[in-house]
């Protein structure tokens, strides 16, 4: 921007910093008022977490469980399937391609009955395998993302490795792979969010307060625990929230980057 | 160029194939599958406790007099003919103002942000919290209109509704960033060339930054229409579908048909109109906006 553009729209900017500060203190007032409600609890927090809210750590030790089982098949998976998508060349592929994109329309509420009768057929029903045992098979969002990157690494490379004799697993392994690190970190990052915060899955697949995940149990304190205080929700809700906001601020510059950018730019 | 792609060898397609066989597999297992078992329960009686029952096309044919069925189609098109243009005009208009450099611009973006990451069930739990408590922001906020006491935000059929709209709001900041970011992308030199033939900040906005992000509006929207077929969780938490079924979503019912009153059969209809219903929104969003849309490749 030139200075004499910048001068002509200083008023314009002002006002575009008045509404922007003003859409920002909105959207942060619910999380703020939240916070501050649980702060004013603080003391008895971890009493109160323990106490009324008993299974508050139990839940939060399986919804880790199941993060730790699937994350590493699912950054494997898809980076396997992406590296099939960016690097092999067959016939079809780009068609293959789109098909599982389009796959990607399709909600889990379509499946989750039909599901529930395949795992109650496996036996799966009431263990958390239902839950972790598919993320072992990839997923197309992040197979779309992970190809997206590799397909940004110079193809000399590969190039190089061939003719030092690596085959596709070879250039997989020494080239693709720790090249790619920041884009795995993200998937595996958006699939500890995905475990973190899916609700409905849990809520059809686990049949037992003592499997619940930290998301299905925090709706469930509401209901089964009426002396439950607001305060102690806001707290328990607080809890939930900071992982993902410690997540966030590590990982800010990429989340917003890949998070947002990526479907866009081929 | 030439030289490059020659120069590299085709694999044949088993080599393909074999590469994304652990998708391949996963999309068979936990997708093909299920879609196809539930094309055949549709057809059926099942209540789990006794072996299905062929009845043809019945379930479909109750659906169609099941009122219960038509009200959570109405509600959830009444959501979403609200929370998706709501959401895109709001979104594209922060965006705009977010897009340029200036003063503590990357905070706001990181504070718009911010709440579309909180999880849905504590993000359901503070809004329940919202609306209930004198002192919340929200109530405390519309106190300070003269002569307005608090709304009804969960007792009246209308405001429960556009309570559940207000909850979707709240992450306004995921297509913020998306429309941003794309913003950000458009060439310099197109605005030069407009600003020399004396255009305006709206006309550039209108005639330059619109259609070239207009991929991404249409991105947005059909994840809109996908996001608001599966709403379930803030009502199931805030509202429960009521007062009186105002808040009852699609998906809602279907949960309820599914694992409450486990009728399987009738619940897997219940799912292939979803489906049904979201490829046909989807398509016709697509043939709607032939021309309105920039084209540019994926």
């Amino acid at each position: 921007m030139t200075g004499a553009h910048d001068r002509h729209t200083r008023k314009g900017g002002r006002l575009r910093f008045v509404l922007l500060a003003a859409v920002a203190a909105v959207l942060l007032s619910p999380l703020a008022w939240m916070v501050s409600r649980s702060g004013m609890y603080g003391e008895v927090l971890s009493d109160r977490i323990d106490g009324e809210v008993p299974r508050f750590a139990l839940h939060t030790r399986n919804t880790l469980l199941i993060a730790l089982l699937s994350t590493p098949g699912m950054v494997l998976s898809s980076a396997v399937v992406a590296y099939g998508f960016s690097r092999v060349r067959w016939r079809g592929r780009e068609a293959v391609f789109f098909f599982v994109l389009a796959t990607m329309m399709i909600p889990f509420p379509i499946l989750m009955a039909p599901l529930y009768l395949i795992f109650r057929e496996l036996g799966w029903l009431g263990s958390f395998k239902p839950l972790w045992v598919p993320a072992w098979f990839g997923a197309a969002f992040n197979v779309y993302l992970l190809r997206q990157f590799f397909n940004g690494i110079p193809r000399e490379l590969d190039e190089a490795a061939r003719i030092d004799g690596c085959g596709h697993v070879g250039i997989f392994l020494r080239v693709i792979l720790p090249l790619s690190k920041p884009a795995l970190v993200m998937v595996a990052v958006f699939h500890f969010l995905y475990v973190w915060n899916d609700f409905l899955a849990p809520l059809v697949f686990l049949l037992h307060q003592d499997q619940f995940t930290l998301a299905l149990g925090l709706s469930r304190y509401q209901s089964t625990l009426g002396g439950v205080r607001m305060e102690e929700l806001l707290a328990a809700s607080t809890l939930t929230i900071v992982p993902v906001m410690v997540l966030f601020f590590v990982a800010q510059r990429a989340f917003i980057r890949v998070g947002a950018g990526s479907g866009i730019k081929g | 160029m030439r030289r490059r792609s020659s120069d590299r060898a085709r694999d044949g397609a088993a080599v393909g194939l074999l590469w994304i066989s652990p998708w391949l597999v996963g999309f068979g297992l936990f997708m093909l599958l299920p879609i196809l078992v539930s094309l055949w329960y549709s057809l059926t009686d099942y209540e789990l406790l006794s072996p299905a029952e062929f009845v043809g096309l019945a379930n479909y044919t109750d659906l169609a007099g099941d009122a219960v069925f038509w009200k959570t189609i109405r509600n959830t098109a009444i959501y979403a003919s609200l929370w998706i243009p709501l959401q895109t005009v709001i979104a594209l208009v922060v965006a705009a103002w977010l897009a340029p450099p200036g003063r503590l611009v990357g905070v706001f973006r990181t504070a718009i942000f911010l709440p579309s990451l909180v999880p849905i069930v504590a993000a359901s739990l503070v809004w329940l919290w919202m609306f209930r408590d004198r002192q919340s922001p929200l109530n405390a906020a519309v106190a300070l209109i003269p002569g307005a006491g608090a709304p009804p935000w969960l007792t009246d059929e209308t405001w429960a509704m556009a309570s559940m709209v207000l909850v979707g709001l709240w992450a306004v900041g995921q297509p913020v960033v998306i429309y941003m970011t794309a913003m950000q992308d458009v060439p310099e030199t197109l605005y030069e060339a407009a600003q020399l033939d004396g255009m305006g900040k709206l006309g550039c906005f209108w005639h330059i930054t619109l259609p070239m992000i207009s991929p991404l509006i249409l991105f947005n929207v059909i994840i809109g229409i996908i996001t608001a077929w599966q709403v379930f969780a803030q009502p199931y938490i805030i509202t429960e579908g009521e007062p009186n079924r105002a808040t009852y979503f699609y998906t809602m019912y279907l949960y309820d048909v599914a694992f409450q009153f486990r009728r399987m059969g009738y619940a897997s209809a219940m799912a292939w109109v979803q489906l049904l219903i979201i490829l046909s929104l989807t398509a016709a969003v697509l043939a709607g906006s032939r021309g309105l849309v920039h084209e540019r490749s994926l």
